[in-house]
């Protein structure tokens, strides 16, 4: 039998999300974030793609074995491993409810992260001044295009942390902001698997 | 300080393009003036431009898609035009740069800016009602989505006045379309018309996937779900696994164009090919993601006006998944002629053709659902018919140009220009014209116009197989595509009649704008009135509520244990039962927040097209700044009161009653689904 409107029997299936509503558009905020984080790996997947197809177009240029310097890479990995393992920290503080702790996790997977980004940015200006720069040859247009879309995530996922910091700071733990630093924190450790392809497909294999 | 902008941009040499923009200067005017008259900008901003309702998004798309599809359609009636006139050595009357940016243009508008807000709308307008939900998963993104569209709207039309479009064909193939070759504005309009809007696409695809995931109402199950919804379900998995790829497509050759990259070059180590696999990596699926939907439309208005349940709605589900699939396993078939071997081709021809069983079992399920119905020959059921028939001529086609060795003889010619618009238009829009006249009611609370929907039907029909078949022979005469004139006198008579067929498309259109004007007119008429909402005694939860619905969409959340739940309630006599009491409904609150950051990033395109940096940064940085400030706002939305609830059911129990659809006398039930 069909009845159009539901009636008791089915009343407790929706009583979790009533009872809670921001606990429940906040794991739906989680869900959908989940998703996006899903498109942009496509999108990263794409632009391998692209930078295997263009790995070997040194056009007389200097190839990845000439100009990767591993030992440099290798401390930026560091940087951005540690940064990962430091808002692993802030979240356990978030669960527990502990502000300062939270804010003073987030600080530091900050400067883990612009560090990150400082090394990045010296990197691509010692190639640029070598006159190794992207108009070089197809290999350094891929190159530059995986390493910079990488970056410049890493970088928005800064300015993000900044403003959630100020966030936390200025309003506390709410549900809100539990759910957009659940988001970052999917965001920060999605960047860092990438960036584990990118330094195997890239820079291992490339000064292999 | 203004980059590459100056007045030389604007063509006041071409009288064809001045006179179209004095037009469409006038008629914004005339529309301007007629908000202002009437008072009503505060009504429009507060009600439509920033609203967050799914059914008024959905509007707004489907009104932006078929005032492109006027605009892509002008394009389409010059080319005909052109190439009848323009034949045995006379120029005709549209220089080559002209002719050039048409087709171009005529591609993007029609695919980007006419079929995706289409099927968006329709999206939008159906798919929260059908699952009983009260609205999306994210209703700031969703108008945010719809503005993104809006921004790259803006950008194409621009380019009409203020300096050019892309002159490369749609595809927009590098080297072609890198600065080499293209140094001019139009390539620049392409890149960031379609990339606005293509992000817009985008989190339209994770916005719906989310909703249907989690916003189903209690006791509906994935495959107890509208086909409608499953076909959609299925557009946007393949929207959020292919539009990223067009995203980091454009943002290659923006890097190459901009930058001096050397991704898609023909030098120093770049990759044209690539760019090839790339767009067709999105745009196969993309073709699918504008049929899926249209399936969807046809199987509700078949099963609707048979009176019948769907035949086969699981097989269907798997058979739209199927097609899915493999959608992403074909699309080196648009370029079998570039050389990547015998067995590569082969593999992709196979795939190509085994996309014609799944289909063919949607057209069996169809057949199957007519079988023992009794099929009412609505406009709707007109549309669907005429898909069946014109539908499988285009696949078949389509299955011939899959045969590598016959691509190598028919690639680039015309026959391939029939074959699409034998699939898009006899699938993709006539799906989209069936759900528009079928949903209309749900939206507006009144029918159209049966007879000029039929005019409307057998006109375009008729026109299009005298439009395209034409085309067909063409193809195999030899007549390549993107001509601007022609030379062998014996294309002559076929292009005659090609523009003959596209004059009569051009008075279907004509009949489906009287169609909206006599059914405005009549709206009131009480054959055509349907507030109470079921108008065509269907079998889906859209139907079970008003017509337009409440903005909260259903008083009670629906119940759902079947497959056509609206169906079994009025067979059982409970549809339309109220309950004894009503809970407060949260709802979200309009926001500007979508409208702003679309108009900011518009000026952040217009910016980039024309090197105006400044004002690049500051539209870039101004929507970062506008949406934290949103997002700082935290706005939790609010709670229906149950007297708003109260007032607005009684109406509705008003208007069952004077259907009919209800007795006067009609008791409540007991309910405490909504208790908090």
């Amino acid at each position: 039998m069909s009845n159009l409107v539901t009636n008791v029997g089915h009343a407790h299936d929706l009583d979790h999300g009533h009872d809670d509503h921001h606990h429940d558009s906040g794991e739906m905020t989680i869900f959908g974030f989940w998703l996006y984080l899903m498109t942009d790996c496509i999108l990263f997947a794409s632009i391998f793609a692209v930078y295997a197809v263009l790995v070997n177009n040194v056009a007389g240029g200097p190839s990845g074995h000439d100009i990767f310097e591993l030992p440099y890479v290798l401390g930026e990995t560091a940087l951005l491993l540690f940064s990962s393992i430091t808002y692993g920290f802030a979240m356990l503080a978030l669960f527990k409810g502990k502000k300062n702790q939270v804010l003073g996790w987030l600080g530091m997977t900050f400067l883990f992260g612009a560090g990150f980004i400082g090394m990045e940015i010296n990197e691509f200006h010692v190639l640029i001044a070598e006159g190794y720069g992207p108009s070089r040859s197809g290999f350094l247009s891929g190159f530059f295009t995986l390493v910079g879309t990488h970056g410049l995530h890493v970088t928005s996922g800064l300015i993000w942390m900044a403003i959630m910091m100020y966030q936390v700071q200025k309003n506390g733990l709410t549900a809100t902001n539990k759910t957009r630093l659940s988001c970052l924190s999917l965001f920060w450790h999605f960047l860092d698997v990438v960036w584990i392809c990118v330094f195997t497909v890239v820079y291992l294999m490339g000064t292999m | 300080m203004l980059g590459k902008l100056s007045w030389e941009a604007v063509p006041f040499h071409e009288p064809i393009v001045m006179i179209t923009i004095a037009m469409i200067a006038l008629g914004g005017l005339a529309v301007f003036a007629a908000i202002t008259y009437f008072k009503k900008w505060t009504y429009l901003w507060s009600e439509w431009l920033t609203s967050v309702d799914h059914k008024k998004i959905g509007v707004m798309y489907i009104i932006v898609a078929m005032i492109m599809l006027l605009r892509g359609f002008a394009d389409a009636i010059m080319m005909r035009t052109q190439l009848a006139m323009a034949t045995e050595g006379s120029p005709g009357y549209l220089p080559p740069e002209h002719y050039d940016q048409i087709f171009t243009a005529h591609g993007v508008i029609m695919i980007i800016f006419m079929a995706m807000p289409f099927f968006t709308g329709l999206m939008n307008l159906a798919v929260p009602l059908q699952i009983g939900a009260r609205d999306v998963a994210y209703p700031f993104l969703n108008s945010l989505s719809f503005w993104l569209l809006v921004s790259g709207v803006v950008l194409i039309n621009l380019s009409l006045g203020v300096g050019e479009f892309a002159k490369t064909g749609w595809v927009a193939y590098p080297p072609l379309s890198g600065l080499q070759y293209s140094p001019g504005v139009g390539m620049d309009y392409y890149i960031w018309a379609l990339q606005l809007s293509g992000l817009g696409t985008t989190l339209t695809g994770v916005n719906f996937l989310a909703t249907v995931l989690k916003m189903r109402t209690p006791g509906m199950k994935l495959m107890d779900m509208p086909i409608f919804t499953w076909t959609c379900t299925w557009a946007n998995v393949l929207i959020v696994a292919s539009f990223p790829i067009l995203t980091a497509t454009l943002a290659l050759l923006t890097l190459d164009r901009y930058m001096d990259f050397h991704i898609f070059t023909n030098e120093l180590g770049g990759n044209p090919m690539m760019y090839v696999n790339l767009f067709w990596a999105w745009g196969h699926p993309e073709v699918y993601i504008l049929i899926l939907p249209a399936f969807g439309i046809f199987s509700e208005v078949i099963s609707t006006f048979s009176g019948k349940k769907l035949f086969g709605h699981h097989s269907m589900i798997y058979a739209s998944g199927a097609i899915s699939i493999l959608g992403f396993m074909v699309w080196l078939h648009h370029f079998f002629t570039m050389g990547s071997g015998a067995s590569v081709n082969a593999f992709f021809g196979l795939a190509t053709m085994l996309i014609s069983i799944p289909t063919g079992v949607k057209l069996f399920n169809w057949l199957f659902t007519i079988y023992q119905g009794r099929l009412r020959f609505t406009s709707q059921v007109l549309w669907t018919l005429g898909f069946m028939v014109t539908f499988a001529i285009g696949g078949m086609t389509g299955v011939l140009l899959a045969i590598p060795g016959a691509d190598f003889v028919l690639h680039n010619s015309l026959f391939v220009i029939a074959h699409f618009h034998n699939v898009i238009i006899g699938g993709a829009v006539f799906g989209y014209i069936a759900g528009f006249s079928f949903y209309f009611p749900k939206a507006f609370g009144f029918k159209l116009h049966e007879g000029w929907g039929k005019a409307a039907f057998w006109f375009w029909i008729s026109g299009f197989f005298v439009a395209f078949m034409p085309l067909y022979v063409l193809g195999f005469m030899g007549m390549t595509r993107r001509l601007n004139s022609s030379t062998n006198p014996e294309w002559v008579p076929y292009l005659y009649v090609a523009l003959f067929g596209a004059v009569m498309i051009a008075i279907g259109i004509a009949c489906q704008l009287i169609q909206l004007y006599v059914s405005v007119r009549d709206r009131k008429l009480p054959q055509n009135a349907c507030e109470h909402g079921d108008p065509w005694n269907a079998h889906t939860l859209e139907w079970s509520t008003s017509s337009p619905p409440p903005f909260y969409n259903f008083a009670v959340l629906p119940k759902a244990d079947c497959i056509d739940p609206f169906t079994e309630a009025k067979e059982n006599g409970t549809a339309y039962k109220a309950p004894n009491r009503y809970e407060p409904i949260h709802m979200p609150n309009n926001t500007a927040t979508g409208v702003v950051m679309g108009a900011l990033l518009t000026v952040f395109g217009f910016a980039m097209i024309w090197h105006i940096w400044w004002l690049a940064i500051f539209g870039l940085v101004g929507t970062v700044v506008y949406f934290v400030i949103h997002a700082a706002r935290d706005d939790q939305g609010y709670m229906v009161p149950v007297e708003t609830i109260e007032r607005i059911e009684a109406e509705q129990h008003k208007r069952l009653v004077a259907a009919k659809a209800i007795p006067a006398t009609a008791t409540r039930v007991e309910t405490s689904l909504e208790q908090a």
